[in-house]
């Protein structure tokens, strides 16, 4: 590949950085770029088209991908801009968010125990509205004060509740088997 | 420059002549072909009339084999030779065969996947459907008065890696060529969505034989987009005759059965399940060769009841592939019903309830993943009317590596858009350790005891390190067929290894060759034959997409130089098609290939650009 516009994913769709997006606009631009060089495209072209195809497609795959999920979004932002946002190492939280958590982890455990799918659902939407709230600190961390230490901070506590809502799915699929 | 070209007699080198290409069903329990004639699509059916061929085939002394409805007819008398529902076998070990032992078949669990003793020898399921596709691609020949360009051959969305990589070598063993493996509901998405003109977010229910598949797509300005995929591929309309079948036994009193008997009565069991889709209630009557005689009734509320946990059970992976893509009910615009099974009214009622919305059934659930691949097939070959959509599948099952301790490291999620490719870097565990194992599983669990096991490859040549410090960076490249490919590679030797995935369950090229030989109908073909037609036929595509992409970019992606240097291999390539051989011809054909490897590049390039520059232009207008 000898793409120059591909040197960052906000540059392939034509967008500017930030983390507040035009998801339409993206997943517009994804669709036109994949007509462009999907393999269903290539299927009698010669092998060299075939293969430049298929990086093709796996890039602009895993491009959108970055940019359409908020906390992976976050996270590219910050790499381009140079900062770590040391996810396995850092485990440095406010007091009263770890509180939170624990909170949480044992809603989620009582739910269990009581097989209490309805507990679950509403957990999860807590959890979503929790997740909304990171997402507005985190626009105003990378789009306005461009503080990337404190959205490094909040991309590890986004993780934080990303895990806890597989936690929550993992547990609605064993119950309901 | 501008030379009129004119085609050999017999050479075929009108671009624009219409392609003949097939959309194939390889059904558990039956098969279809179907194709786009005039614009529409539409199911090419057999001499009688008939659209469906029943998948079975049934073995005969010396090697001979019939396919279809006369072998459905002589199961009941000859069931060990008579194998019916294959696509269960397809990719998998006899440790993962549900109800083996109440098959009649007589199974040879051979490495990898399961085999069948018949009377005409030992047979792997591959080339058990191999005939099956066989039968079908002489029907389409037949039918369409000409060879095909190729075949898209659906599989339910829920096949893991081995089982599509069987059905690629079953369609390589009926000399068939593949333009892609597509997704069951993805295929009927296609016939549905193109037919009614939609958009919005779909569910696609697809109760098959013996599989099941639920997807939710979005389908949004000609794309249609797999949001998630789930399923279980080894339940189906089979198992609801399973039940029927043990509550015969249980009514009766029956005593284990022989396989005649058996195959009998699941043929019986089959029939009321049929009968209950239009009738209250349907009589179960045989004669067993014991001379009992067998009389019951059974109607549509026991068999609603019997089948309950069935019907649960498809339910399951439906809220799981909802959950996935983020959804709920409520965002799920309308449900297509796909497959002969979900005819049952109970699961229809299921299904409706579930969505709160009416299942849409205007399509033949039968013919629906049949017409939706003829009409991928059909652009595939690059025929008219395919630049205005495109479909973005998915994989179903996450892949990975077992790390230490037998768990699973996850490399590619499931539900990724495919094609798709994941990188993971990977450490040694003790001081000089010079190779490393690597073994590539698929599933969802946390163990790799019960994830399947994909292959196994190893990494040599490692500089000696301490542990820890050597860099080892495995690959996962997945194909828009779905097939995977790992490779590995020690950073900072560049040693390198990679494979394509397939030593446990899928056949080498070498074993796919030996078949085609070992092949009564290709008995007479000569191999050397077939390599040079197929290398001249590739050969005319390499020369017809390269000339149309310098008609169309050459002036002005490339330099005079090297527009020269590209006409010159291609004249070489057309100067060495008259002398008729295989490996010539392959050799200018990649000689071409190479010397337009960076045209493809800077077209490749320019195609993004435009995209990208379009909306600018348009971006500025409007404001």
């Amino acid at each position: 590949m000898q793409l120059d516009f591909g040197k960052n994913y906000f540059d392939l769709f034509g967008l500017a950085p930030s983390f507040q997006l035009d998801t339409p606009a993206l997943e517009q631009h994804y669709r036109e770029i994949q007509l462009q060089v999907h393999p269903d495209k290539f299927v009698h072209a010669a092998d060299a088209d075939r293969r430049l195809s298929m990086q093709w497609a796996t890039y602009v795959n895993e491009a959108y991908q970055a940019l359409k999920h908020p906390l992976s979004r976050a996270r590219y932002l910050l790499q381009i801009n140079g900062v770590d946002t040391e996810e396995e190492r850092n485990t440095a939280m406010p007091a009263e968010f770890l509180m939170q958590q624990m909170q949480w982890r044992e809603a989620i455990g009582e739910a269990e125990t009581a097989s209490d799918i309805d507990a679950l659902e509403r957990l999860a939407a807590n959890l979503r509205a929790e997740s909304r709230g990171l997402q507005a600190r985190l626009a105003d961390a990378l789009d306005v004060d461009k503080d990337y230490t404190a959205a490094a901070g909040s991309v590890r506590m986004m993780k934080f509740l990303e895990k806890l809502g597989e936690e929550i799915n993992r547990v609605l699929d064993t119950l309901e088997t | 420059m501008a030379l009129l070209q004119i085609a050999e007699p017999g050479m075929g080198a009108n671009p624009h002549q219409h392609r003949l290409a097939v959309g194939i069903d390889l059904g558990t329990t039956n098969s279809l072909v179907a194709t786009v004639r005039s614009g529409l699509s539409v199911v090419l059916n057999d001499e009688a009339g008939r659209a469906l061929l029943p998948s079975v085939v049934r073995y005969v002394a010396e090697g001979a084999h019939e396919v279809g409805y006369p072998a459905q007819a002589l199961q009941s008398k000859d069931p060990h030779n008579t194998v019916v529902s294959v696509k269960r076998f397809m990719g998998r070990g006899l440790k993962d065969i549900a109800n083996a032992g109440e098959t009649p078949y007589r199974f040879v669990d051979a490495l990898g996947m399961v085999q069948l003793r018949t009377v005409a020898g030992v047979k792997s399921p591959v080339e058990i459907s191999a005939e099956i596709l066989r039968e079908l691609r002489g029907r389409a020949e037949q039918a369409l008065d000409g060879d095909l360009v190729g075949a898209v051959i659906t599989v339910p969305a829920y096949f893991d890696d081995a089982q599509r990589q069987a059905t690629k070598d079953a369609a390589r063993l009926a000399g068939l060529n593949i333009l892609r493996l597509l997704n069951e509901p993805t295929a009927a998405a296609v016939a549905y969505g193109l037919d009614n003109g939609s958009e919005g977010v779909f569910a696609v229910y697809d109760l098959g034989g013996g599989t099941f598949d639920i997807s939710i797509l979005r389908l949004q300005r000609g794309v249609f987009e797999v949001l998630a995929t789930n399923g279980d591929s080894a339940l189906g309309g089979d198992d609801f005759d399973q039940r029927i079948f043990c509550w015969i036994l249980e009514q009766a009193k029956l005593p284990p059965l022989g396989p005649h008997d058996s195959r009998l009565l699941l043929t019986k069991a089959r029939e009321a399940k049929e009968a209950l889709t239009e009738h209250p209630q349907a009589n179960i009557t045989a004669m067993l060769t014991s001379g009992a005689a067998l009389d019951l009734t059974l109607d549509g509320k026991i068999f609603a009841e019997i089948t309950q946990g069935l019907v649960n059970k498809t339910l399951q992976p439906t809220r799981k592939a909802l959950r996935d893509a983020g959804l709920s009910v409520e965002d799920v615009k309308g449900v297509v019903m796909v497959g002969g099974a979900t005819r049952m009214p109970h699961i229809q009622r299921a299904v409706a309830e579930f969505f709160h919305t009416e299942p849409l059934n205007n399509l033949d659930p039968d013919k629906v993943v049949a017409l939706g691949a003829a009409i991928q097939a059909n652009v595939l070959a690059g025929n008219r009317g395919g630049d205005d959509w495109l479909l973005l599948d998915v994989i179903p099952l996450s892949l990975g590596i077992e790390t230490m301790g037998g768990l699973v490291e996850k490399i590619v999620p499931r539900n990724s858009t495919i094609p798709v490719g994941r990188a993971q870097e990977f450490t040694t565990f003790k001081d000089g350790q010079t190779a490393m194992g690597f073994h590539v599983v698929q599933g969802e669990r946390e163990l790799v005891s019960d994830c399947r096991s994909l292959a196994r490859f190893e990494l040599r040549g490692i500089p000696p390190m301490v542990a820890g410090a050597a860099r080892i960076r495995v690959t996962f490249q997945v194909d828009a067929d779905g097939l995977l490919n790992v490779m590995a590679r020690e950073k900072s030797t560049g040693t390198e290894t990679s494979v394509v995935v397939k030593p446990s369950y899928g056949l080498s090229d070498d074993e796919v060759t030996a078949m085609l030989q070992d092949s009564q109908n290709h008995a007479h073909d000569d191999m050397t034959a077939r390599a040079l037609r197929e290398n001249l036929v590739e050969a005319e595509r390499l020369l017809e997409a390269t000339l149309s992409a310098l008609a169309e970019d050459g002036e002005q992606l490339l330099t005079p130089e090297e527009r020269a240097a590209i006409d010159a291999h291609i004249e070489a390539l057309r100067g060495v098609l008259p002398r008729n051989d295989a490996q010539e011809i392959r050799q200018a054909m990649d000689a071409l290939n190479r010397e337009t490897e960076f045209f493809a590049a800077r077209r490749m390039d320019a195609n993004v650009r435009n995209v990208l520059t379009g909306h600018r232009l348009t971006e500025l207008e409007e404001n």
